[in-house]
C-alpha cells in the first residue's frame, strides 16, 4: 500500500521535475514487515528453527562424525555401557582405540553412530509426510470446496477417515503391506492426515468465495482454474504451511511409533524408534539404548512444534485465536 | 431432545459406514487368500474351495459386503487366523485391562489438567503460566513409550515403589490391579494432560475479559469461585470437545502403553495381529475402536445442551 502510494508520488515529482530524477518529494517509509519477516523475528521460530537446522546437519554430517557403520553388527562388543573404550584392529594389524560414547546395543551396534544416522530417517519421513498429505490434501479440499456436486461425497469419505485414530489407521496400512519399508511407512502415515488438510483448505474455499473480489472475478468471467490458482490457492498458503509444520511433528513421532512397536520401518534400518524397539529387552540393565534415542527424538519433535507455534502465531493468527 | 439424539445418531450412520467399507476392503486387498490361511497348509484345492463356498468369497464382492456386514452386525466377528478363537471372545477377554487403562487415564487427565488450564490462564503471562504451557509443548513432543520407560526406570526399578510391568485382573485382587494401573495411566496421561490443558487456559482467556466475570468479581465474590463457578462453566464447551476428540490420541497412545507394560489389551491384541497377519482380529479392533470413538463423539454432542442450556437443537 504505502510502496504503490510511494511510487506514484514518485511519478508525479518526475513528471512535474523532468529533469531531476533524484530525490523523492515525499520521504520514504518503510513498509510494515510482512508476516514472513514477523515470523523470521519470532522467538519460538528462532529456536525451533535452530534446533531443526542442527538435526538435520547432524544427519547429514553424520559419516564425518563417527568412524563406525550405523549398521555393522560385532558380537564381541555387545551391551557396552556408554563411554566404554575398547581396541579395535584394522585390516593391517594395527590397533587403535575407539569409544562408544552412548554404548553398543545387544547386537553390537554403536548407539551414537545409530541415532546419528537415525536423524536422516525422522526428518525425511516428517518433511516428505507433511509434502505429500498438504499436497493430497490441498487438491481434493480445493475440488470439494470449489465443485459442490462432489462435496458431500468427498466430505463423508473424510469423516469416516477421520473416525478411525490416526495410529490405529496407519497400523491397519502398514499390516496390508508388511515388509514394503521406509515407502510403505510414509505412505500409511500421510493417508490419516490427509482428511485434516482437506477441512482446512475446503473451509478457506468456502469463507474465500464469498468475498467480493472473487465474486468480480467470477463475473468478468475468469476461469476456474484460473480463480482456484490466483485467489484461493494464496488465501490457503499461510494455515497450510502452519498445518504442515504441525504434520511434520507428528509424522516424526508415528514413525518412531511404528517402528517402536517392531511394525515400521525394518529393524537394521537406524532410525530412532528402531535403537529404542531394539533396546527393550535389555531395558533394565542397560537403559541408554532407550534413553539417548528418546532425548533426541523428543528434542526434534518439541522443536517442530515450537516452529509450528510461532508460525501460527504470526502468520495465521485467526487460528492462534482458535486454538 | 430425545428427537435430537435420534438425529445425531443416524448422523453417524454414514460414518460408519466408510470405515466399515474401508474394514472389508482391507481384506480383500491383501494378497493373502482367507480361505488358503483358514483351510491350513495341508489342506487340497477342493477343501480350500469348500472353506471358500461356505465364507461366500465366490460371491460378487457387492454381495460378500452385506455377508460380511450382515455377520458383523449379528455379532458374529469371524474367526482369528492366529489364535484359532472367535474374534468375538478374544476380544472379550482383552477388554478389561484396556477399560481401565482408559478410564483411568481419562479420570486422572481431567483431574489434573483442567486446574492446570485454569490456574494458567489465571496466572496469564507469569512464570506459573510459563511452565504449565511449556509442559504442555513437552507433552506433545515426546513420545509415549520414552515417558514410559523413564517411569518404569526411575519408580519403579531405581525406587522400587511400584511393579514394573504387567497387569493383574481386577476379580483377582483390587490392591494389586489398582497398583498395576497406577504407571500406565500416569503415561498415557501425560499427552492427555498438555491437550486437554492447553485448551482449558485457551478457552478460559476468552471467557476472562467477559463482562459477568467483572460483575462477579466486583460484587466481592472470592477469587476460587469466580473461576470455577462462573468462568470455567461458561468456558467448559471447548474444553469438553477437546476431551472428545482426544479420545483417539488415547486409543493410539493406549496400543503402545500396553506394549510398554506389557497389558493383555486390545493394543497389544492389535500389534500382536498385525505382527501376525491376522486380518480378522485387525478388522474388528479397528471397527471396534472407531465405533468408540464415533460414539464417546456422539456423546459429547449431547453433553453440550447439559452444560449450555441455551442450545437447542
Amino acid at each position: 500500500m504505502s510502496q504503490d502510494g510511494h511510487l506514484a508520488t514518485a511519478t508525479a515529482a518526475t513528471a512535474a521535475v523532468p529533469d531531476s530524477l533524484a530525490e523523492p518529494a515525499v520521504p520514504v517509509r518503510a513498509a510494515p514487515p510482512s508476516a514472513f519477516q514477523r515470523a523470521f523475528k519470532n522467538t519460538s521460530v528462532r529456536i525451533g528453527g535452530f534446533v531443526v537446522l542442527v538435526m538435520m546437519l547432524i544427519g547429514l554430517t553424520a559419516p564425518l562424525t563417527t568412524s563406525f557403520s550405523p549398521t555393522e553388527i560385532s558380537p564381541a562388543a555387545r551391551n557396552r555401557v556408554p563411554g566404554a573404550e575398547r581396541m579395535v584392529r584394522d585390516a593391517e594389524g594395527k590397533q587403535t582405540k575407539v569409544v562408544h560414547r552412548m554404548g553398543t546395543d545387544s547386537l553390537g551396534r554403536d548407539v551414537y553412530t545409530r541415532v546419528l544416522y537415525g536423524a536422516r530417517v525422522s526428518i525425511f519421513v516428517g518433511i516428505t509426510v507433511a509434502v505429500l498429505s498438504i499436497s493430497i490434501g490441498l487438491v481434493i479440499g480445493l475440488m470439494s470446496g470449489y465443485f459442490r456436486r462432489l462435496d458431500p461425497f468427498i466430505m463423508r469419505v473424510m469423516d469416516g477417515m477421520m473416525a478411525i485414530p490416526a495410529i490405529l489407521l496407519a497400523i491397519a496400512l502398514v499390516s496390508l503391506f508388511r515388509g514394503g519399508g521406509l515407502f510403505v511407512v510414509i505412505g500409511a502415515i500421510t493417508v490419516p492426515e490427509i482428511p485434516r488438510v482437506v477441512r482446512l483448505v475446503r473451509s478457506v474455499v468456502l469463507s474465500v468465495r464469498e468475498e467480493p473480489y472473487v465474486e468480480a472475478a467470477v463475473t468478468v468471467g475468469t476461469p476456474t482454474i484460473k480463480l482456484l490458482w490466483r485467489h484461493v490457492l494464496p488465501n490457503t498458503l499461510a494455515p497450510l504451511i502452519v498445518q504442515g509444520t504441525f504434520i511434520c511433528a507428528s509424522a516424526i513421532l508415528i514413525e518412531a511409533t511404528l517402528s517402536f512397536l517392531g511394525i515400521g520401518i525394518p529393524p537394521e534400518t537406524p532410525t530412532w524408534g528402531n535403537i529404542m524397539a531394539e533396546g527393550r529387552s535389555v531395558f533394565r540393565l542397560f537403559p541408554h539404548n532407550i534413553l539417548y534415542p528418546g532425548i533426541f527424538l523428543g528434542l526434534t519433535v518439541l522443536a517442530v512444534n515450537m516452529l509450528g507455534d510461532g508460525l501460527r502465531d504470526t502468520l495465521d493468527p485467526k487460528m492462534a485465536k482458535r486454538v | 431432545m430425545l428427537a435430537f439424539i435420534l438425529r445425531r445418531l443416524l448422523a453417524t450412520i454414514p460414518v460408519i459406514l466408510v470405515v466399515a467399507i474401508f474394514v472389508f476392503l482391507m481384506l480383500r486387498l491383501t494378497p493373502a487368500d482367507p480361505a488358503a490361511i483358514i483351510a491350513g497348509d495341508n489342506a487340497n484345492a477342493e477343501q480350500v474351495a469348500a472353506i471358500r463356498a461356505q465364507l461366500g468369497l465366490d460371491q460378487p464382492i457387492i454381495t460378500q459386503f452385506f455377508i460380511w456386514a450382515g455377520k458383523i452386525l449379528r455379532g458374529d466377528l469371524g474367526e482369528s487366523f492366529f489364535f484359532k478363537k472367535t474374534v468375538a471372545s478374544l476380544i472379550a477377554d482383552r477388554v478389561q485391562p484396556t477399560l481401565s487403562l482408559a478410564v483411568f487415564t481419562i479420570l486422572l487427565a481431567i483431574s489434573v489438567a483442567v486446574p492446570l488450564g485454569v490456574l494458567a490462564a489465571a496466572k496469564q503471562g507469569t512464570w506459573i503460566d510459563r511452565i504449565v504451557m511449556g509442559f504442555s509443548v513437552m507433552g506433545f513432543s515426546v513420545p509415549v513409550f520414552v515417558i514410559g520407560y523413564l517411569l518404569i526406570y526411575f519408580i519403579a526399578i531405581q525406587l522400587n515403589w511400584l511393579p514394573v510391568q504387567g497387569y493383574t485382573r481386577i476379580e483377582l485382587g483390587v490392591w494389586d490391579w489398582f497398583r498395576r494401573m497406577i504407571l500406565p495411566s500416569c503415561t498415557l496421561a501425560v499427552v492427555y494432560v498438555a491437550l486437554i490443558a492447553r485448551m482449558t487456559r485457551t478457552s478460559m482467556l476468552e471467557v476472562l475479559g467477559e463482562d459477568y466475570v467483572r460483575t462477579a468479581r466486583a460484587k466481592g465474590q472470592i477469587e476460587r469461585k469466580v473461576l470455577f463457578r462462573h468462568a470455567l462453566r461458561n468456558a467448559s464447551i471447548p474444553i469438553v470437545t477437546i476431551i472428545g476428540s482426544g479420545i483417539g490420541l488415547l486409543i493410539g497412545g493406549a496400543v503402545v502403553t500396553e506394549s510398554v507394560y506389557t497389558l493383555p489389551g486390545l493394543g497389544r491384541l492389535t500389534v500382536d495381529a498385525v505382527l501376525a497377519r491376522d486380518y480378522p482380529v485387525i478388522q474388528a479392533v479397528i471397527l471396534l475402536f472407531s465405533l468408540v470413538y464415533v460414539m464417546i463423539n456422539l456423546l459429547v454432542d449431547i453433553i453440550y445442551t447439559l452444560l449450555d442450556p441455551r442450545i437447542r437443537y
